[in-house]
């Protein structure tokens, strides 16, 4: 299995890194656990429940909401393109600006713009798309992805910050949090008034309203969905709840779950282009609705409630793999539990075959889960598949091998016993030899009992 | 359809309709499906007390989120509750007609009447300080809800670096569920429906919360007791 170990070594003896993965996540439990608990939130688990039939019911009709969707963008002037791939978005956003002579464009914050490598697409073609949520600036002058769904700095320092705007801005070395924000305000400020377009995600799509739904702190998404022209939007087709009420369930979910907050600063529920008589806001609106592989997560019926995740991240900060190894770690831009069951879904288990194992089962993430996805269990369904994908492939029979002959000793009891009992002698040996050395170098092995339950039983029958 | 022929963009729609028809096992137009997984009616959860504390709740909650709630008698009193918080100050005001009657358009530093988009935009990312009034503003969560309209702009709240929300009682609903029971559709009526909960914030360095980082970092509500 392909682990990058090496790295993940590093990460685990990073004591800086270590201490900001442990910090970051620790204060977002506690700011979750504050707001969801039955004093404050009598009803949170009636919500979550829900919130899952909700989601269950919209993925397995998803082809009715989506024309549904559609239609009702439509109807409120704007347009909906569906994108087979990140390339086709790209596409679509690359052929737009070329029509209507823009140069640049801002971005808010989403996982589905990373997970497609929008911004790095759009700059082939000289086109610059300017990240405007602050740790997502931090990390597109730093040349990095995300290191969480939601906090996605939150690995760096205020001097790594410092040393990236010095280095990519000319900035003056600047140390104070506060100072940096500011300044951070004032550059990306002229880059909203200056842009033709603005890109943002979407945190659900309405089908009853043909609207999507923006939840955000900073503003900028608010920025970037008002202040240029034309708005595009960009969203996995897995995002849609049926009505707008049913954000009554998910917007009490969401930011709870994410950061502590009943809700976030901002939520924006936005259809269409400005209608007339309104004063602002863009003329245009375009709706690109993405697959890149979600199609393939619908065949299981059990395996495509991967698909009701809306991205609050309280599986990443509640999970003790996460927590160790970071963000950068995961193969995928999705990281943490909700990472280890998508991604072998949409890369194939055949990729990356470590992942599923990467998890004590310990169950946190299906706990914290606002809308119940079965995260443990959809990880042992995986393994099952990495498993038979490897048996079916495993061309030196090295293992069937050792399972025929493990079966032919195991029906022959004499031969069983005297080879246990010879087992038992050389057992201690086995941490310091053969292949078993380095799995057993981080574990502390039981020691063979001095007799078997055999010898045992007849030392007992004897003494009688 | 902009910048893609359009037979292209139809076959990319039918590839993923057909797609999730095939994995789902469903039929092209066929309604939902609710045997396995039905959909319930919306549960709104409502809570059942006196309208008369929703304001000391909604001032309570904006001010644990570092924003500020200024009560008043009545529109005449308005005036003087902001006059100290305007002083040397460029102000927008939007155009609702709330703000009219509470004689904030008649103020010497507040612009106003903007229809012209680029000419707001212009003025907004000037001004010291945002007046808007709201539509609903939410007890539960110190929530101010805005729709656009002729009579509220998107960006009066959003590019100065203040905001003030000037609005009577009686727009103060319980929560958000009793927003989503009075407007099932809010696209019905508008392009954008914006809750605002407090200041602008980010905490995307070392979780270190700071206010104002693209949004008004300073909030603050002018709620008047008698319309």
């Amino acid at each position: 299995m392909n682990t990058p170990e090496t790295e993940i070594q590093q990460a685990i003896s990073d004591p800086r890194l270590q201490l900001a993965i442990y910090t970051a996540t620790k204060r977002l439990i506690g700011h979750r656990a504050g707001v969801v608990n039955p004093d404050v939130l009598p009803h949170y688990q009636d919500l979550r429940n829900e919130a899952n039939a909700i989601k269950k019911h919209t993925i397995e009709n998803l082809d009715y909401y989506l024309e549904q969707l559609e239609s009702n963008v439509i109807a409120h002037g704007g347009q909906v393109v569906f994108c087979r791939t990140g390339q086709e978005a790209a596409d679509f956003v690359l052929g737009l600006a070329k029509q209507r002579g823009a140069h640049m464009l801002v971005k808010s914050k989403s996982m589905t713009s990373e997970e497609i490598h929008f911004n790095e697409r759009l700059e082939a073609h000289q086109l610059e798309a300017v990240e405007t949520d602050l740790g997502e600036y931090i990390l597109q002058l730093a040349h990095q992805r995300p290191y969480h769904i939601v906090a996605p700095a939150l690995h760096l320092t205020r001097y790594d910050v410092a040393e990236v705007f010095t280095r990519e801005l000319g900035a003056e070395n600047e140390v104070v949090i506060e100072k940096q924000t500011k300044f951070a305000r004032g550059v990306l400020r002229q880059k909203f008034l200056q842009a033709e377009i603005g890109v943002s995600g979407a945190n659900f799509l309405v089908a009853d309203s043909g609207a999507i739904v923006v939840v955000e702190n900073e503003g900028n998404a608010r920025l970037s969905t008002s202040a240029p022209k034309i708005h595009v939007a960009i969203a996995g087709i897995e995002k849609l709840i049926p009505r707008a009420q049913d954000l009554a369930v998910f917007l009490n979910l969401l930011g709870r779950s994410a950061t502590g907050q009943p809700l976030t600063s901002y939520t924006s529920f936005l259809s269409g282009p400005r209608r007339p008589g309104e004063i602002d806001g863009p003329d245009e609106f375009y709706l690109l609705l993405l697959d890149n592989g979600r199609t393939k997560l619908l065949r299981d019926p059990e395996k495509r409630q991967s698909l009701y995740c809306i991205r609050c991240g309280a599986c990443l900060n509640h999970c003790p793999v996460y927590r160790k190894i970071g963000g950068h770690n995961y193969p995928w831009v999705y990281s943490g539990p909700i990472g280890a069951i998508i991604t072998p879904q949409f890369h194939g288990v055949t990729e990356d075959t470590w992942l599923p194992f990467a998890s004590s089962l310990c169950g946190a993430c299906a706990e914290v889960c606002p809308v119940k996805i079965e995260i443990p269990k959809l990880l042992l369904k995986l393994r099952e598949e990495v498993i038979e994908v490897q048996r079916r492939t495993d061309t030196s029979g090295f293992e069937r091998l050792a399972f025929i002959l493990f079966a032919w000793i195991a029906t022959r009891p004499k031969l069983y016993l005297r080879l246990a009992s010879l087992g038992s002698l050389f057992f201690p040996l086995v941490p310091r030899i053969g292949p078993l050395k380095k799995w057993a170098s981080e574990r502390t092995l039981p020691e063979p009992a001095h007799q078997s339950f055999h010898q045992w039983w007849a030392a007992r029958k004897r003494s009688g | 359809m902009v910048g893609r022929p359009k037979e292209v963009g139809m076959t990319a729609r039918e590839h993923i309709l057909g797609d999730i028809r095939r994995a789902l096992g469903r039929a092209a137009g066929q309604p939902p499906r609710m045997e396995a997984a039905p959909l319930s009616a919306p549960v709104m959860r409502i809570p059942r007390s006196d309208r008369n504390l929703y304001t000391d709740l909604f001032v309570q909650k904006l001010e644990n989120l570092a924003g500020k709630g200024i009560c008043v008698r009545d529109t005449a009193a308005v005036i003087p509750a902001i006059t100290e918080l305007l002083a040397q100050k460029h102000a927008v005001a939007s155009n609702s007609p709330f703000l009219r009657k509470c004689g904030i358009t008649g103020l010497a530093q507040v612009h106003t009447g903007f229809t012209d988009r680029e000419q707001l935009k212009e003025a907004c990312a000037a001004a010291d300080v945002g007046i808007t009034s709201v539509d609903y503003a939410l007890a539960a969560t110190g929530s101010f809800v805005m729709i656009s309209s002729a009579s509220e702009a998107r960006l009066v709240s959003l590019l100065p670096p203040v905001h003030v929300a000037i609005f009577p009682r009686s727009r103060i609903l319980a929560n958000l569920d009793e927003l989503l029971s009075i407007l099932p559709r809010p696209a019905d009526q508008t392009s954008s429906m914006v809750l605002i909960t407090g200041p602008s914030r980010t905490a995307d360095i070392e979780q270190i919360l700071v206010r104002g980082v693209h949004g008004p970092g300073e909030v603050y509500a002018v709620i008047v007791d008698e319309e």
